[in-house]
């Protein structure tokens, strides 16, 4: 009894984690499923078939590719757009900046379904052709509100005496920038853009909405899930799980690791 | 530390700075009033205030963080208020330090030569790590240092470009008093071995006294007054200046005697002072204010009146409250001649008769009394306990 008391915390931590990862481990043991029908959610035999041929099912690694490049644009302009509102909202003072404010946050809150039907409506009135620039433009916009809250908290956190001081140790506008500026800035900025890929590379709901023929990895898998499900769908899961974690386990590492030099 | 070689000369051809006519508006708010100021070559001099007198405005316009409303800016004979920041041979010591967090100390310090396309600094660096005497620091990041060893990659980061004019704006705020202390010695030793201009913005007016050679007291805008610390605290021209550079008595008077002695009335008793330390126009019936040191202030029982010597001005009171310092002895009088008095009295040998309550007699050398106009208002520049915190 004494033990668990103790321990109480520890336990209540690895429950909730194991809560978080069992789905993960689930799809990953799959991936090495040999289903029986089309259909691969019954356990049969362990095989190595469908990492050895991830692109063995037709147009799978073409919708991965896709959602990759809209995904690599979206973060590219989301950041960069957001990056930019987020230091207008913090550093300078003008009229409607209180309303632009709280309208960032408006697509947030909003109901995705919502407003993919409402992009729908407006890019059918503006005679706009669905496809992959639909989509990206639909894309940059909801990203964009993470981006300036991400970036914005950190620009907030930030002192305008160090611009300053740049300035005042002959830094010129662009050298401050560089020198400046943007290295504060960047763990914010990179919050934002990791968020910002994440949410691009798995939306369904408004992509659905307005991609027209084109078909993005998400569309693929829901559109294979009414026939059948194929294993490929997931190793690409699974792929992406590891690199998401190899990801993390790298920047932790780094950071150690220059934590450990500036110590000693 | 004294043979270290810090190259002064480079950059330090310059001259005074100038001020003329600069001024600083925000809309209605006017933070500077017109101000002409000259800075001499290689002093240290500093800018003494309470908050929002317009102080570090000033130092900021001096450095071009700041765009004069009106006015110019001159470095030696250059004109440099059109100059953006960067371009100024003028270096600034923050407040907050300001230190870049992304940095180690070395590239802090390094900062300023490496943007002027400097290549090879790791000596230049070297030295002013010793000059402030960090040399062991140089790859910690600056959030791993003390406030105090802070102020110091502050001033070395500032320093090593060799600024025509070092600015320092309040750069020991932070620190608690010891260090504070400590920091302004080692300042003033810094400012002696490289022979740089230094203006230093400060509300402290310790700090001020003990650093600069010349300080300028601001006040709503304006240079009150501008001296040696020494003559700014003995001949003060203002209310503002004699109550904010240490403490004053001021005692309302009427002139019924002027000529180079001074005679005056306050509270029935006559009292004297030579007309050179009135900075007011006195005429017989016109009025002043008087002033008076507590420390120049000596106290007697009033039953040893007779032993004091003659010729020399003479208040009478009661004591109402005494405070027992270590080395002197704070007395509140309360005197017909001005209300409460403050006399600080030397604890060499104390008389116990002198408690709460007594009746004693305030004496001084009349040449100690300094004159001012009555016009103003008496209480200007006195600490409150609001100011303070």
């Amino acid at each position: 009894m004494r033990w668990i008391r103790r321990n109480l915390v520890v336990i209540a931590g690895l429950l909730t984690l194991a809560y978080m990862i069992l789905p993960n481990i689930v799809v990953m043991v799959f991936s090495f499923n040999k289903p029986t029908g089309r259909f691969n959610y019954s356990w049969q035999r362990f095989s190595l078939d469908a990492w050895k041929d991830p692109c063995g099912v037709a147009d799978l690694c073409g919708s991965l590719t896709l959602s990759l490049q809209i995904a690599a644009w979206a973060t590219l302009g989301a950041t960069a757009l957001g990056t930019m509102i987020a230091f207008a909202l913090v550093r300078y003072r003008f009229r409607a900046r209180g309303a632009i404010n709280s309208l960032i946050f408006l697509p947030m809150a909003m109901p995705e379904v919502v407003m993919a039907a409402s992009l729908l409506t407006l890019f059918l009135n503006m005679g706009a052709e669905l496809g992959f620039w639909t989509v990206l433009i639909a894309h940059i916009m909801f990203c964009l509100s993470f981006v300036v809250t991400a970036v914005k908290a950190r620009v907030m956190s930030m002192d305008p005496r160090l611009e300053e001081a740049a300035r005042d140790l002959y830094a010129g506008p662009v050298q401050t920038f560089v020198r400046v500026t943007l290295p504060i800035a960047a763990p914010g900025i990179a919050a934002g853009a990791l968020l910002a890929f994440a949410l691009s590379f798995d939306d369904f709901i408004i992509t659905n909405f307005n991609a027209g023929s084109t078909v993005t990895f998400p569309m693929f898998v829901w559109g294979s899930a009414q026939r059948g499900t194929p294993v490929q769908i997931n190793v690409i899961g699974t792929a992406m799980f590891i690199i998401a974690v190899l990801v993390v386990v790298a920047g932790q590492i780094v950071t150690n690791r220059r934590k450990r030099t500036a110590t000693t | 530390m004294t043979d270290k070689t810090v190259h002064t000369g480079k950059n330090a051809g310059g001259g005074d700075v100038r001020l003329t006519g600069i001024s600083k508006s925000y809309g209605a708010f006017t933070a500077v009033q017109p101000l002409d100021l000259t800075v001499p070559q290689g002093s240290f001099f500093a800018l003494l205030g309470a908050s929002g007198c317009g102080k570090t405005t000033t130092l900021r316009m001096i450095a071009g963080l700041e765009e004069p409303t009106t006015g110019t800016v001159f470095l030696g004979d250059r004109d440099v208020t059109d100059l953006p920041p960067y371009k100024r041979p003028v270096n600034t010591v923050f407040q907050s330090y300001a230190l870049f967090p992304h940095l180690d100390i070395y590239e802090n310090v390094a900062f300023g030569l490496r943007r002027r396309g400097i290549k090879s600094v790791k000596k230049q660096v070297g030295e002013m790590l010793e000059l402030v005497q960090l040399g062991d620091k140089a790859k910690h990041k600056p959030h791993q240092l003390s406030g105090g060893q802070q102020q110091r990659v502050a001033v070395a980061r500032a320093l090593i470009n060799h600024p025509q004019v070092l600015l320092l704006d309040e750069p020991l705020g932070a620190l608690d008093l010891k260090l504070r202390r400590q920091m302004q010695l080692e300042l003033k030793r810094i400012q002696t071995e490289v022979g740089i201009t230094f203006i230093h913005v400060t509300h402290d007016q310790e700090e001020a006294m003990t650093m600069a050679d010349t300080v300028a007291v601001m006040n709503g805008g304006r240079v009150e007054q501008l001296g040696a610390p020494a003559e700014l605290y003995e001949n003060p021209r203002t209310t503002f200046v004699a109550n904010f550079l240490g403490t004053s008595n001021l005692i309302e008077a009427e002139v019924v005697e002027a000529g180079t002695e001074l005679v005056v009335t306050a509270g029935g008793g006559k009292l004297r002072l030579p007309a050179e330390r009135c900075s007011a126009p006195a005429a017989t019936g016109g009025r002043l204010l008087l002033g008076i040191r507590p420390e120049k202030i000596s106290l007697a029982h009033a039953d040893d009146e007779d032993t004091i010597a003659t010729g020399r001005n003479k208040v009478t009171g009661r004591i109402v409250d005494t405070s027992f310092i270590g080395v002197s002895t704070q007395y509140v009088v309360d005197s017909p001649a001005g209300g409460a008095l403050q006399v600080y009295e030397q604890n060499i040998e104390r008389d116990t008769r002198l408690v709460p309550g007594a009746p004693v007699v305030l004496h001084w050398n009349p040449a100690h009394t300094f004159g001012l106009d009555a016009t103003q208002a008496i209480d200007a520049g006195v600490e409150t306990v609001e100011d303070a915190a």
